[in-house]
């Protein structure tokens, strides 16, 4: 029992960091995707945050200076896909897929250029990383059965940015339903002719919900690099924009929704590594592929309205002309 | 604002994606320059690279070939205006039919009838996985853009999945699976060209370029020569006027998808049939990917598409020589040089028209005050 309960934990947590990056490439994109831009370049900005975050900290031996530069690339992508498909009205998808090219090649050529190892950048040393944070009263907690284990095991000890992630999300939820800027991004994804006719720069709002996401995005590449991973790796974001895609749709667009299913998928990913070789009552061993092609099954289905109706924006992916 | 005069069809159709694609290489250019070695000269080591050393041009054929399927399948849900992102995935699932197919009829049916029933099957299984797609869209309004990047990891799971275990080659350790048989293995060019007597370089170019050329024809006798082509082409210009024309708008979405999908397995022929002769753990390495900068460049159209993949084999072949010649320039510049294309070609395919009108316009002022 008591190993099942530590066993459980231990999942939880492992869920929690690979879920992460998800949480704010999700609130990435339901940002840009509510103000009614299609952004399939999550994984673009995701994988530059991440160069750019390892290749600072790994120069000048600062994480700030890290998570700094990884943001300022990430937003200048976004910026790049404003440019073509806000002010000139390109295609959406072509833009996406554009930019995830350029993230890789650059990337890459730039590791190269710069540390001539073959792509990859130096291992940081600890203090060129955001380390685990020790909560408050983790010692005195101890002594209290299971909520000790529940606060040093699974709510203690991640990096700063793990908390950031988790702040985003109602952060993120706060913005969109409660705040003015908020209402009129929804607003210009429902219907940008009736925000424009009301007096409100469309362009200016798609561009600002582009930036709020690129934001995001940088956050979530600085967590690979330089604090869940000590370097930067060649296509380390490894699908996982493309995921957080699915957990927007899985979350029907909306924040809190969307963290449950970043949750579900970190889980999935987490106990994926475990259950091989393990034969489950009933139906036996299950294919670690299999366990990884889940969250985009299960997404296909969702998408195809057998479980609920999906609800996109209206206005996605549709440029705005005057 | 101002209404802005139309090009002239031949600065529509040549002029303004010469501009797009010279910006592309320009910037690109400009990367190679800050990372401190010679644009010009990486240029050079490409074309060399590409063309000049022996059996350069076979590979730069090679490449090419594949990247007339897949440039043909995104073309195809081009002209409906569908946007096909699958392509990686369903040519890496054809393979499972050639491997059926060799499975099933080699060992009775001489090679003639085995090669050309790989051929169907890998089409078929191709179409098979974008068919899934292409109804989600047309019967349950789940947009195709999503569930092809999805069934994209679906193949690359079930893939390593089948190499790595039921289809893995008896007594090895690294995914691939068995060699096909002899008679299902397409000959290269230069055994080809060996039968008449013709001394070529040895390369991976094999008879899969030819079929790679009827392919083109077929997709230009499909789109404009066809009912089904018109039918295509008016579903990608205005579904609503289309459907009110009589035209089961969901049916031609489901058959442009799936004839898409056949386009993009027939990869695996080069691939599987024509160079590695079996299937290997990420043969399609990509190839997919560029089939959307090759159609987006090429203009949806066979000639456009033929000289775009012959652009971006010879971008392959010849950045793999970057590697020899540079410290600091790898093949990965071809990565940079595609997104530049995409992004050039693609997203920003008209920045330069308004420009370009304005010169335009002033040019026949000045010539009408001529007279």
């Amino acid at each position: 029992m008591i190993d099942f309960f530590y066993q459980t934990l231990w999942a939880l947590d492992a869920t929690l960091r690979v879920a992460t990056p998800l949480m704010l490439c999700a609130m990435a994109g339901i940002f840009s995707e509510r103000s009614g831009i299609v952004d399939i370049s999550l994984e673009g900005k995701l994988l530059s945050g991440a160069f750019v975050a390892a290749t600072i900290a790994s120069l000048t031996g600062s994480v700030w200076l890290g998570l700094i530069g990884a943001i300022s690339a990430s937003v200048l992508m976004s910026l790049l896909h404003g440019f073509a498909c806000i002010t000139h009205r390109g295609d959406q998808v072509v833009s996406g897929v554009a930019i995830n090219f350029l993230a890789s090649g650059l990337t890459v050529i730039l590791g190269i250029a710069i540390f001539k190892r073959g792509g990859q950048t130096p291992t940081l040393s600890s203090g060129e990383r955001f380390r685990p944070i020790e909560l408050w009263f983790v010692d005195a907690l101890d002594n209290v059965p299971v909520i000790g284990a529940i606060y040093r095991e699974l709510i203690s000890g991640h990096s700063l940015l793990v908390y950031v992630a988790l702040l985003c999300v109602p952060i993120a939820s706060f913005i969109l339903y409660k705040s003015r800027f908020g209402l009129r991004l929804r607003a210009v994804g429902e219907s940008p002719i009736a925000v424009d006719s009301a007096g409100v720069s469309v362009t200016w709002l798609r561009y600002r919900a582009l930036i709020v996401g690129g934001v995001f995005c940088g956050i979530a590449g600085a967590y690979l690099s330089i604090s869940h991973g000590a370097n930067f790796v060649r296509e380390m974001s490894a699908g996982k924009g493309y995921i957080a895609l699915a957990a927007v749709i899985f979350g029907n667009w909306r924040p809190i929704r969307a963290f449950w299913a970043c949750l579900m998928f970190g889980f999935l990913d987490a106990i994926t590594s475990r259950l091989q070789d393990i034969d489950l009552p009933l139906i036996g061993e299950v294919p670690a592929q299999l366990m990884s092609a889940l969250p985009y099954i299960m997404t296909i289905i969702l998408l195809s309205g057998f479980i609920g109706r999906p609800s996109p924006p209206s206005a996605i992916g549709v440029p705005y002309k005057k | 604002m101002s209404v802005m005069k139309p090009l002239p069809r031949w600065a529509d159709l040549i002029l303004l994606p010469f501009i797009n694609l010279c910006t592309a290489f320009f910037v690109c250019g400009i990367v190679v320059y800050i990372i401190g070695e010679n644009p010009w000269e990486a240029l050079l080591v490409m074309l060399k690279g590409a063309f000049i050393y022996p059996g350069s041009l076979g590979y730069t054929l090679y490449y090419t070939t594949n990247f007339i399927f897949t440039g043909l399948a995104v073309a195809t849900a081009f002209h409906a205006k569908l946007f096909n992102i699958g392509g990686e995935g369903q040519a890496y699932v054809g393979s499972l039919g050639i491997l059926l197919a060799t499975a099933l009829f080699a060992p009775f049916l001489p090679a003639v009838f085995v090669v050309l029933l790989c051929i169907i099957c890998s089409a078929m299984v191709g179409a098979a996985w974008a068919f899934i797609p292409g109804y989600l869209q047309a019967k349950r309004g789940s947009h195709v853009v999503i569930t092809t990047i999805m069934f994209n990891f679906l193949a690359s799971s079930l893939m390593v999945y089948l190499l790595a275990g039921p289809l893995i080659q008896l007594g090895q350790q690294s995914p691939q699976s068995d060699l096909i048989p002899e008679s299902a293995q397409l000959a290269s060019f230069e055994t080809f060209l060996g039968l008449f007597g013709v001394d070529i370089a040895s390369s991976p170019l094999n008879l899969s370029f030819v079929l790679a050329l009827l392919a083109l024809f077929v997709f230009w006798v499909l789109i404009w020569k066809t009912r089904l082509g018109y039918e295509i082409r008016a579903v990608g210009k205005n579904q609503d006027a289309a459907n009110y024309a009589g035209i089961n708008v969901p049916k031609i979405i489901i058959i442009t998808m799936t004839i898409s999908g056949a386009f993009a397995g027939l990869l695996a022929v080069n691939e599987v049939m024509g160079v590695q002769h079996r299937a290997i753990l990420n043969f399609t390495a990509g190839y997919g990917f560029t089939g959307i900068a090759v159609a987006l460049m090429g203009r949806n159209h066979p000639v456009g598409i033929f000289f775009a993949s012959l652009l971006f084999g010879a971008l392959f072949q010849g950045g793999a020589e970057l590697d020899f010649e540079f410290q600091s320039i790898t093949r990965d510049m071809v990565l940079l040089i595609q997104g530049m294309i995409i992004l050039f070609s693609g997203a920003l395919a008209y920045m330069f028209n308004p420009a370009l009108s304005k010169v335009f316009s002033r040019i026949t002022k000045n010539g009408a005050n001529d007279d």
